[in-house]
């Protein structure tokens, strides 16, 4: 089906009055936890997944694609008035954003902010719209010994090349992958990893590794070093945009959004390095007159492109998700889950075989951008407002939400005992700089490697030689090897 | 050795036993006579003796000076708050030993109080006032609309009753 004859068929659907319902709540709680310090739209869909089993798939994924889209726009208001990032994209925002605030600008960078979301998150649904056909195209010749390649690319780009450290990102990625081991062995039946207890032959509940690392790990940190300091909630003023203003934005959207969305493609997805490249893009690319402003009184190119590149990227992760079912963020992980409990298998067939949805998920997509644009800016006097509410109550609310969302899986209180020793655990990876989004991506992706890894040692009969000896296969993992040793040559051979 | 390289080491420690422990389920896990291919084996071994060989990597860095004395967060940290700890630390286990017998809602709210208090609200009051109201609409709102399976307690079972609902 050609991208037109989707958009069409997609577009039909979207437009009726549930699934524009879907859509609205999306973008509202999307918005609302992008706001909130603390929560992100990995841990809400977690727990909204037992959603999956009361309302059809198409409803489901509009939904969760709402709250995905909507927490990039959140994201950027918190980083403005508060200073505060509230997910990992927003950082760069952060930056500019919040010394314009300080300098009583606070309504024209949060116009920019919402309008670049806007005009990047377009692009990128255009993207996907152009791109998702061509990527299935190419997918669909794949077999398993690629396909496993393909993982294993993934796993080393999202553990080893972003973030800090290589070696703490692979760590981080090994403890997934132990995780997701755990449990019955699906092709022989085998019980693994599970010191003979009884209610992890089941195994770990992906739900309750992610409230674990985001919200329960992330509130025993902020405890452990609480010091009762309020942060300063900057008034927002007037939401309109000069003249000189928008002259400025324009540009630095559209720069964003083509730096953003291909980085989201590739299997390196995270949206930290093209927000950070677009970061320094802009200081370069300014205008003289304002070079100055950056880093003193805020420049609102450095809020414009970021924001732009962060909502871009954002859109590209779920082009590998949709047509590969290669998850590159945390939350594209949750999400995949979610087919799995639909029992769909994303990759390349989900485009033939699921067409409809598929094609009413990116126009849905579409459509949250709008709602977003409106939602964001006349009413971002009330996301300001969700921004007042008290830290203490704020999380003991949050870890509310945390617990009904782990028990609600079994009535278990053995699972709440595991849910709290794996926030231990996150509290310490905070601590210690251990990424936590390669052991989400690690334990939903790990099983399906190995799936993927004994289809093809069965295909060629046990031989190890058909990863290096089929051109693909072998491609993709000289890709991987080059993307996990190559900066550290590079940066051996420059020290010389 | 300084402070945080020790704690670094300590964390290398952590994860090459975590290794190690992989390793000893690794060969714990039966294989059946049935498959010859790859059995199930194969990869808890892959990843057991990587998680090993990790752990070892950090140790080695930890020894050589650790990485924590890089970390900006770390050299501004606030000291350790016990206070909090302990409080955010009674909360989730006064959770655990209420929901069983007392019902989500009881122990979610003392749970809440809890911790509100770990994070320096000093109204206890008005805490579980609130917490009550929130975990209620919580419990209707996981129960109703998402259709999760959460047994009433205590609370929720009265409530229902004052309803004319049946218990779920």
């Amino acid at each position: 089906m050609s991208a037109w004859d989707g958009l069409a068929l997609g577009f039909g659907h979207a437009l009726t009055l549930s699934n524009l319902g879907w859509a609205l709540l999306g973008c509202f709680l999307g918005t609302a936890v992008g706001v909130l310090p603390g929560i992100g739209p990995a841990l809400t869909i977690a727990l909204l997944l037992p959603i999956t089993f009361q309302v059809e798939a198409t409803g489901a994924f509009i939904l969760f694609c709402g709250i995905f889209y909507g927490a990039m726009y959140g994201g950027s208001t918190t980083s403005i008035l508060l200073n505060t990032p509230g997910e990992s994209g927003s950082i760069i925002t952060a930056l500019e954003g919040a010394k314009m605030a300080r300098n009583g600008r606070a309504g024209p960078a949060l116009a920019t902010a919402a309008i670049g979301s806007f005009v990047a998150g377009t692009i990128g649904t255009l993207g996907i719209s152009f791109l998702g056909p061509v990527v299935v195209e190419f997918a669909l010749k794949l077999g398993p010994a690629e396909y496993f390649s393909l993982m294993v690319l993934c796993f080393v780009t999202v553990s080893a090349v972003l973030g800090g450290s290589a070696l703490r990102g692979l760590t981080s990625l090994a403890f997934g992958l132990l995780l997701g081991l755990v449990g019955i062995d699906l092709q022989t039946g085998q019980p693994r990893m599970t010191f003979g207890i009884p209610e992890l032959l089941d195994g770990v509940n992906v739900v309750l590794v992610a409230v674990a690392l985001f919200a329960v790990g992330e509130t025993l940190f902020l405890a452990w070093r609480h010091n009762n300091q309020k942060a300063e909630v900057r008034p927002v003023g007037s939401i309109m945009m000069s003249r000189d203003d928008w002259k400025r934005s324009w540009k630095p959207w559209l720069r964003g959004s083509f730096l953003g969305f291909p980085f989201g493609v590739m299997p390196a997805g995270g949206t930290e390095m093209p927000t950070m490249l677009s970061y320094y893009a802009e200081r370069k690319l300014v205008a003289p007159e304002h070079a100055a402003e950056f880093g003193t009184t805020g420049a609102i190119e450095g809020v414009a492109g970021p924001e732009a590149a962060n909502n871009a990227a954002a859109a590209g992760i779920l082009v590998p998700m949709l047509t590969l079912g290669l998850p590159t963020s945390a939350t594209a992980a949750i999400m995949l889950s979610a087919f799995q409990s639909y029992g769909i298998n994303p990759g390349p067939m989900l485009f033939e075989q699921q067409s409809a949805l598929v094609w009413t998920l990116i126009a849905s997509l579409y459509v949250a951008n709008i709602m977003l644009v409106v939602l964001n800016l006349p009413l971002v006097g009330l996301w300001a407002r969700i921004l007042k509410i008290p830290q203490p109550q704020l999380y003991a609310g949050i870890l509310v939400f945390a617990t009904i969302g782990t028990y609600g899986i079994s009535n278990s209180v053995i699972d709440l005992v595991l849910l709290y020793g794996i926030g231990v655990v996150a509290m310490f990876m905070r601590r210690f700089d251990f990424p936590t989004a390669p052991v989400v991506i690690g334990m939903i992706l790990g099983p399906m490697a190995e799936q993927a890894m004994r289809q093809a040692l069965t295909i060629s009969q046990g031989d190890w030689g058909t990863f290096v000896t089929r051109p693909g296969s072998a491609a993709l993992l000289v890709v991987a090897l080059l993307a996990l040793v190559g900066p550290r040559v590079w940066g051996a051979v420059r020290r010389g | 050795m300084h402070d945080l390289a020790r704690a670094d080491l300590k964390v290398g420690g952590f994860v090459l036993a975590l290794g190690g422990l992989a390793l000893w389920q690794a060969a714990e896990i039966p294989v059946s006579p049935l498959y010859g291919q790859v059995g199930p084996k194969a990869v808890p071994y892959g990843v057991a003796a990587v998680l090993a060989l990790l752990g070892a990597g950090l140790v080695v860095q930890a020894l050589r000076g650790g990485w924590s004395h890089t970390l900006e967060e770390v050299q501004d940290a606030a000291p350790t708050n016990w206070r909090a700890l302990v409080l955010l630390g009674a909360g989730l286990l006064a959770n655990v030993a209420l929901i069983g017998p007392q019902g989500f809602c009881l122990a979610a709210s003392v749970q809440f109080v809890l911790v509100a208090a770990a994070f320096g609200s000093s109204r206890m009051g008005r805490d579980a006032a609130l917490a009550l109201v929130l975990t209620l609409a919580v419990w209707f709102g996981f129960v109703m609309l998402l259709g999760v399976n959460i047994g009433a307690g205590l609370l929720e079972g009265s409530i229902l009753r004052l309803l004319g609902q049946e218990l779920p």
